[in-house]
């Protein structure tokens, strides 16, 4: 017998005796966060993790970009192809967008990457990349060691269960909470590890003013 | 009220005196208590340590002694952790029925000292009096089991003259475990030291608690450093000076 | 590399022991355990619906348990439909050999590692060394291990015993690209391992993981971790093979919205994870060409067929157990044997391993107070406590028939238990030894079997009257 069959064969034996009737999940658990505001949580969540935050209304979006890449001494700026034009405006960075697809190395040799986000969380502090528009490949945020992630506040729900619901499970997910941490020293977190060692989340609001 | 005593075998041969403690408690209070003479063992020392087959008798004849009853107390959280919680589970280890139905009528009679006081009878004060510095330390099946809470605190915080003091770490185990104080007594010493060490750092002169065998322990290391400090029941606590 | 082995232990007990006379251990296991046990309490404590939570992560795992036959098919099926290839293990010389032969295929001679439990339990390290294919452990903790060749000694964060100077020594010693003037700054450290493992990330061609979750109605997997090694992983190679246990399946997507709140909250004590990736199949043109999933059983299907001990399935490896539990926190987690220490370890390896011929293994179930410390700190409710006992029993029956000390001592208890005359004469028996033995009411150190309580404990001499003679003598009569 093909190990296939016998790993089923044993769990149906091992089930034999279980009663019939399926498990119901109780979900009594919060699925929203109500009377909060979603936004201004967001962004004292994710500041918890020590990222930058910052939020901005659309007209400041630029030049609130162009500050954090300068004082994140960013030289060159990876970028998704689609990113819009005008949330990059004299800048004065190399920009490299990932078409034709930039190599590990050409990669490794960027300073910081710019993109948006399909959903943010706010109770968790969390972006979610799925690599639809404005976010490119896995790859891409990834490598740079700064990644600067732009948040239309339209995106920000309150809770996962709202994330989860928003988003598609069958694509490629990155749900980034912070910088690249361990704690693997003595259970103490230090920021800055593998992953990208700084995140600075941009929140645009409509609302700001 | 008429209240059925079971006294539990460690306390019943270590320590009588928490049995004629709770007995006082409870006659202070207008109570008739009964004592079921066939009474012997919950089982729980078979059970946890894997002679399950060993304890059917005991359960079955548990509910034989108490069939009667209409309310039980004991002095010992872990052994009415065992009777609520894991009688069942013998009963359906055995296969038995009856055995499962009369363990169904049995065992939410059976009250933990405190629950019995302040839950169904309602009194936090018994009219105690004990002028001395007391730390109380819950164990676990209390704790965690039962849900004990602050029963037991709230009726030592009313007994006169006495001085509660907050035990450190009081939510850890102590180490004893039953049979597990023999067959990993390096760990469970460890464990009990530690408790010793916040029992010490407490001043307290007497260290209470709902579970006779757990101090046995805890008790038998204070006693083996010559620390000077008593451990009781806190029924025995209760069961001191009169209501004048 | 990998030289040290869980093979030839000691029981517990006796492991316990060793590890109580290590101080530097002790000291270590301390401060961490105090950290992490905080650091949970307070982001539980956020959660008002934590116990619904609670409920329902336990829920998820045992309806997917119930019918896990119909759920793997699924996800083999969604798996396959993405672009993956799906592979069945029985056990760990299967999984190792399949792994080996798809390293080889790709013709690559190392792969590197998401640190993953499944891997250790199955020792893929060892047996990718014997194949002459190099596996380097990208998590900093499972470095710090690997380079020393030690044993992990926890879920989460496998070198736990270690301190920072311990871990600055070990680089010091053998990482060949770590700077002289090293400290034990935990952020020197981590920007050391950085630079170890850049190269290596950029350039490995095959990546192996494991995987916290898969999903059955869409085949995708989930790995949740903290660094971006996993990312690395996940991403850049051109293979990847993730090693699964048969028991990570969910049913939906939608349950992960329970299983992503429950596990970062009760691990690092996080609201969430510095990252958690989400993968179906191959994603053209994002991360890698070519991706196997390996199922695997080793024993879980055993630990399925024990109605009790079955629960132990539902483990989202989350480590809250360990950090909780008083045993765990005195002797770490090389005691126990197995990649899975603590509580959950005390229940899952006799279960996956048995007990008849492993004499660690047997010892395991006997490695708890049962202070339930676990059970309440556990997110999917798994009643260890409870499967402990469970466990006791089955060692208890495995061996019916030969007499050993400890049944002769259970059986002449339950035989004198039977009644209360029986009772009352043992009592008498023990006043008497009491009364022989004991000094001003106490009893001192005594030989022979009685030695591991009285070494370290004096005993109050049992009082001349019991309780039942007091009864008898002075309230006989009283209505009964």
């Amino acid at each position: 017998m093909n190990a296939r069959d016998e790993i089923l064969g044993r769990v149906r034996g091992a089930l034999a005796a279980a009663p019939d009737a399926e498990v119901e999940v109780p979900r009594r658990y919060a699925r929203t966060a109500d009377g909060v505001d979603v936004v201004r949580l967001f962004a004292e969540r994710v500041g918890d993790y020590r990222a930058t935050v910052r939020i901005v209304a659309p007209e400041a979006l630029a030049p609130v970009v162009a500050a954090e890449l300068r004082d994140a001494a960013v030289g060159t700026l990876a970028v998704p192809p689609d990113l819009p034009h005008e949330w990059l405006i004299e800048t004065g960075v190399e920009v490299r967008a990932d078409s034709p697809v930039l190599s590990v190395n050409e990669l490794d040799g960027c300073d910081g990457v710019l993109t948006g986000c399909a959903v943010a969380i706010a109770e968790t502090g969390t972006i979610v990349l799925d690599g639809g528009p404005t976010q490119g490949r896995r790859a891409l945020t990834l490598v740079p060691d700064v990644h600067i992630c732009v948040v239309p506040a339209s995106v920000v729900v309150g809770t996962v269960p709202e994330a989860i619901t928003r988003l598609d499970g069958t694509r490629p997910l990155t749900w980034v909470s912070g910088p690249s941490a361990t704690s693997d020293i003595e259970l103490n977190r230090i920021e800055g590890v593998h992953g990208p060692r700084r995140l600075v989340v941009i929140v645009v609001d409509r609302q700001t003013g | 009220m008429r209240i059925a005593l079971f006294v539990t075998c460690v306390n019943d041969t270590m320590a009588p005196g928490t049995g004629r403690a709770v007995l006082r408690v409870l006659e202070r209070l207008g109570h008739e208590v009964t004592f079921p003479a066939g009474q012997t063992c919950c089982g729980q020392m078979h059970f946890n340590t894997g002679y399950q087959r060993e304890c059917v008798p005991l359960v079955r004849k548990f509910v034989d002694d108490f069939a009667d009853a209409e309310v039980v107390v004991s002095p010992s959280a872990s052994c009415v952790a065992m009777v609520r919680d894991h009688h069942r589970r013998v009963a359906e280890v055995a296969g038995d029925r009856g055995l499962t139905e009369a363990v169904a009528h049995t065992a939410p009679r059976v009250y933990e000292f405190s629950e019995l006081l302040v839950d169904v009878l309602g009194e936090t004060d018994v009219g105690a009096r004990f002028p001395h510095r007391v730390t109380y330390h819950p164990t676990c099946h209390g704790l965690r089991m039962l849900g004990l809470g602050d029963r037991p605190q709230a009726l030592l915080r009313a007994v006169r003259g006495l001085d509660l003091v907050d035990l450190g770490g009081a939510h850890e185990c102590c180490g004893f475990g039953g049979t597990f104080a023999l067959k990993n007594a390096d760990v469970s010493v460890a464990m009990g030291r530690d408790k010793v060490r916040q029992v010490l750092a407490t001043g307290a002169e007497v260290l209470t608690a709902a579970d006779n065998s757990c101090l046995l322990h805890v008790g038998g290391l204070l006693s083996r450093a010559r620390s000077g400090v008593r451990v009781m029941h806190y029924a025995e606590i209760l069961a001191a000076g009169d209501r004048s | 590399m990998s030289g040290a082995t869980w093979l030839g232990m000691p029981a517990f007990p006796e492991a316990a022991r060793t590890a109580l006379a290590d101080e530097q251990l002790q000291a270590n296991l301390r401060t961490a355990t105090t950290t992490i046990r905080a650091k949970r309490e307070a982001v539980v404590a956020e959660r008002a619906d934590w116990e619904h939570l609670r409920a329902a992560g336990a829920a998820i795992k045992d309806r997917t348990l119930r019918h896990l036959d119909r759920y793997l098919l699924r996800f083999e099926e969604q798996a396959t439909a993405a672009g993956a290839v799906v592979h069945w293990a029985r056990d760990a010389a299967e999984a190792n050999r399949i792994v080996v032969d798809l390293v080889r295929a790709a013709d690559a001679d190392e792969v590197i590692k998401v640190k993953s439990m499944v891997t250790q339990e199955i020792d893929l390290n060892a047996a990718l060394a014997a194949a002459g294919i190099t596996a380097y452990e990208t998590d900093l903790a499972e470095l710090i291990v690997q380079l020393g060749d030690d044993l992990p000694s926890h879920i989460l964060v496998p070198a736990i015993h270690r301190n920072r100077s311990q871990i600055r020594d070990i680089f010091r010693r053998e990482m060949p690209d770590a700077p002289d003037d090293l400290t034990d700054d935990p952020a020197a450290l981590a920007a050391a391992a950085r630079r170890h493992l850049r190269r290596k990330f950029l350039t490995a061609r095959v990546a192996v993981s494991g995987a916290n979750f898969a999903v059955a109605e869409s085949g995708a997997l989930v790995v949740v971790e903290s660094e971006g090694n996993g990312r690395m992983c996940l991403t850049l190679p051109e293979v990847l093979i993730s090693v699964v246990g048969i028991e990570k399946l969910v049913p939906t997507w939608a349950d992960l919205e329970v299983m992503l709140q429950l596990l970062p909250r009760s691990s690092t004590g996080e609201r969430m994870n510095p990252y958690t990736s989400t993968w179906r199949g191959v994603h053209p043109g994002d991360g890698p060409r070519e991706v196997h999933v390996v199922l695997l059983d080793n024993g879980r299907t055993d630990v399925l067929a024990d109605d009790v001990g079955r629960q132990a399935l539902r483990c989202i490896r989350c480590s809250a157990c360990l950090n909780v539990c008083p045993v765990y926190e005195r002797t770490g987690g090389h005691a126990y044997g197995s990649p899975y220490p603590g509580p959950i370890g005390a229940i899952l390896t006799p279960q996956l391993r048995g007990m008849r011929d492993d004499p660690v293994a047997a010892s395991l179930p006997y490695a708890s107070t049962l202070c339930g410390a676990c059970y309440e700190a556990c997110p999917v409710r798994i009643d260890i406590p409870a499967a402990l006992v469970h466990l006791r029993a089955r060692a208890v029956d495995a061996t019916r028939g030969p007499l050993s000390p400890e049944r002769t001592v259970m059986r002449a208890a339950a035989w004198t238990l039977a009644g209360p005359r029986r009772l009352a004469a043992a009592q008498r028996l023990a006043a008497l030894a009491g009364a022989l033995l004991g000094r001003r009411g106490r009893i001192g150190r005594l030989p022979g079997p009685l030695a591991a309580w009285t070494r370290t404990r004096d005993t109050p001499v049992p009082p001349g009257q019991s309780f039942r003679t007091w009864w008898r003598r002075n309230r006989r009569g009283t209505a009964e």
